[in-house]
């Protein structure tokens, strides 16, 4: 794979930051946009404008194709078994909101169990407790051993016959761990519980098939999938769908509305209410063509071989410790340098244009069972090339030398 | 460069090594301050005497060389102030952050000065302001005593 070919259409990577080259390791927070996807928003805006849904004029009509267009990109781009199982969200916090409340509503009272594990980001917690606040259940975490991989047995032992839901993430934003989700929605559907797959980390870097998975609920962002911001993806089997209750009120999800009655669109409309982010999710169909051009095995092979890399030449650095050790890692690395705190590495970094993350990365319930408050984090793209991980450890050695 | 007046000698020496960390004997103020965007926490403790004069002031906190090193020389330079006084200082030097080079302070001697406006190469940074003022709001909700737990959220 030719990485200057990829690099190259990503029109932020001709800027200076600093009068620096970009050195962009921050794809785990969000990722850059390829020229093909920016024109893609420009170009629809330009000259296709239009809402989607009820109006009949000509670029109603093909909007409302385009958009569809992106329903059967993503299903297909995941795997799904139906088109309608798609539900476009703002982001896949909202994706996730959504099932915890319209499930929680519906399956979740006073005493019942959610099982989560200590690797969740908190877009898969908060939700979550607001069931606690709200209906009095009880949330439960599965631990994580010191090397980042979830201890399944440990996770077995916690699931009763009081456990209504598990929600899991699918890849870690910390440590990188692929989480054995199909393993564990074997051991959820022996008990006929149902499972939710945070998947924000794993769309845009490991090859997701939800029938595979045979998960009841994925949820992730388009704006990590190098799309547009704005869009998030439910995935929700069918029957789930049909079953919930709507979640937002509004205008395209009903069906016929009296003033002693209103019946609810058939799904996915059900759960799209009000003018949706109809630009940014047609244009996110460019995003997943853009990975689809590049071939998902290649995206595998080519981040873990600079993955790999960055993990040899940083263990190098004596000052450096990586978090966590999983069997199954992406590339996604966090980790300390020994007398420099993680803000401190981020701001030095900064300054030779090499852009990571420095904090809990919304996961304290992690950071606290490693006693950490804080780390920094690369994390690894399709545009990341050997060359950027030797610019980050030279950037860490300028951190070395201010703080010795 | 602008990293260099960023990390200062004497702010990376403070964030070394703070000086008033701990619980200072007899405090009979405290409160807490958080930066919920990167986790820094502090925990300042003042005594302040009959006359109102700061007697003692320590603090325990985490967080970055400038957190910890803005919170080490505003432990030393207010140690010995009255009310007043305090209250002055710590005006001058949130001014200073937000909008000078400069600190100007009546009651503090021009070492004194030197050591804050070492932090004052912060506002280049502004993702790292808080963490110079962190301290600062804390010991003011201190001495105020009307909120014990402050959020940077919430103070500018």
């Amino acid at each position: 794979m030719n990485i200057k070919n990829i690099k190259s259409q990503f029109p932020i990577f001709s800027k200076k930051i600093n009068g620096k080259p970009l050195i962009y390791l921050d794809s785990a927070n969000s990722a850059q946009k390829p020229l093909s996807v920016i024109n893609r928003l420009n170009d629809f805006y330009k000259n296709e404008f239009s809402n989607i849904g009820r109006s009949i004029h000509s670029l109603a009509v093909n909007a409302t194709n385009k958009f569809e267009e992106t329903r059967v990109g993503v299903k297909n781009f995941i795997n799904a078994q139906h088109k309608e199982e798609i539900i476009f969200t703002k982001n896949a916090t909202e994706a996730i909101n959504l099932i915890a409340t319209t499930f929680g509503q519906e399956n979740i009272n006073e005493g019942d169990e959610i099982l989560l594990t200590e690797l969740e980001h908190h877009a898969n917690y908060v939700p979550w407790h607001f069931l606690r606040e709200n209906k009095k259940a009880i949330i439960k975490f599965a631990p994580v051993n010191d090397d980042g991989d979830i201890i399944i047995e440990e996770l077995k032992k916690l699931i009763t016959s009081k456990t209504k839901i598990i929600a899991v993430t699918h890849l870690s934003n910390v440590t990188g761990t692929i989480v054995p989700v199909k393993e564990i929605v074997d051991i959820a559907h022996k008990k006929n519980i149902p499972v939710l797959v945070d998947g924000c980390q794993s769309a845009p870097h490991i090859k997701v098939d939800v029938k595979d998975l045979d998960c009841d609920f994925y949820a992730f962002s388009a704006h990590k999938v190098y799309g547009p911001t704005g869009v998030g993806v439910l995935y929700a089997k069918k029957k789930w769908l049909e079953q919930l209750p709507p979640y937002i009120g509004g205008g395209a999800m009903i069906s016929e509305v009296k003033k002693n009655k209103i019946t609810y669109a058939p799904i996915p409309e059900k759960y799209e209410a009000g003018t949706m982010a109809t630009a940014e999710v047609i244009t996110f169909n460019e995003s997943l063509k853009f990975i689809k051009s590049i071939g998902m095995d290649n995206v595998i092979n080519h981040e873990n071989e600079i993955t790999n890399y960055a993990l040899e030449k940083l263990k190098k650095i004596n000052s450096i410790k990586i978090i966590g050790n999983p069997k199954k890692k992406a590339g996604v690395i966090s980790f300390t340098i020994k007398g420099v705190h993680p803000h401190d590495i981020a701001t030095i970094l900064d300054e030779d244009a090499v852009a990571i993350r420095a904090g809990h990365h919304c996961c304290q319930i992690f950071h606290e069972k490693m006693k950490l408050t804080a780390t920094a984090r690369a994390s690894i793209g399709i545009y990341n090339s050997k060359e950027d991980i030797d610019m980050l450890c030279l950037a860490i050695e300028n951190c070395n030398k201010i703080f010795s | 460069m602008d990293l260099k007046q960023l990390y200062q000698d004497i702010i990376l020496e403070h964030g070394k090594s703070p000086r008033n960390l701990g619980k200072c004997d007899d405090y009979n103020h405290d409160a807490q301050g958080y930066n919920p965007l990167c986790g820094d926490k502090v925990h300042v403790y003042l005594k302040l005497n009959n006359e109102k004069k700061v007697e003692g002031l320590t603090f325990e906190g985490e967080g970055c060389a400038i957190s910890l090193a803005s919170a080490s020389i505003m432990t030393e330079l207010v140690k010995g102030k009255s009310f007043n006084e305090t209250k002055e200082i710590m005006s001058a030097f949130l001014n200073m952050i937000k909008n000078s080079s400069n600190i100007q302070s009546n009651y503090l001697d021009e070492d004194q000065k030197i050591k804050l406006m070492s932090l004052s190469g912060v506002k280049k940074f502004p993702m790292r302001v808080k963490c110079a003022t962190l301290s600062w709001h804390t010991l003011f909700s201190a001495i105020e005593g009307k909120v014990k737990k402050i959020n940077t959220e919430v103070v500018d």
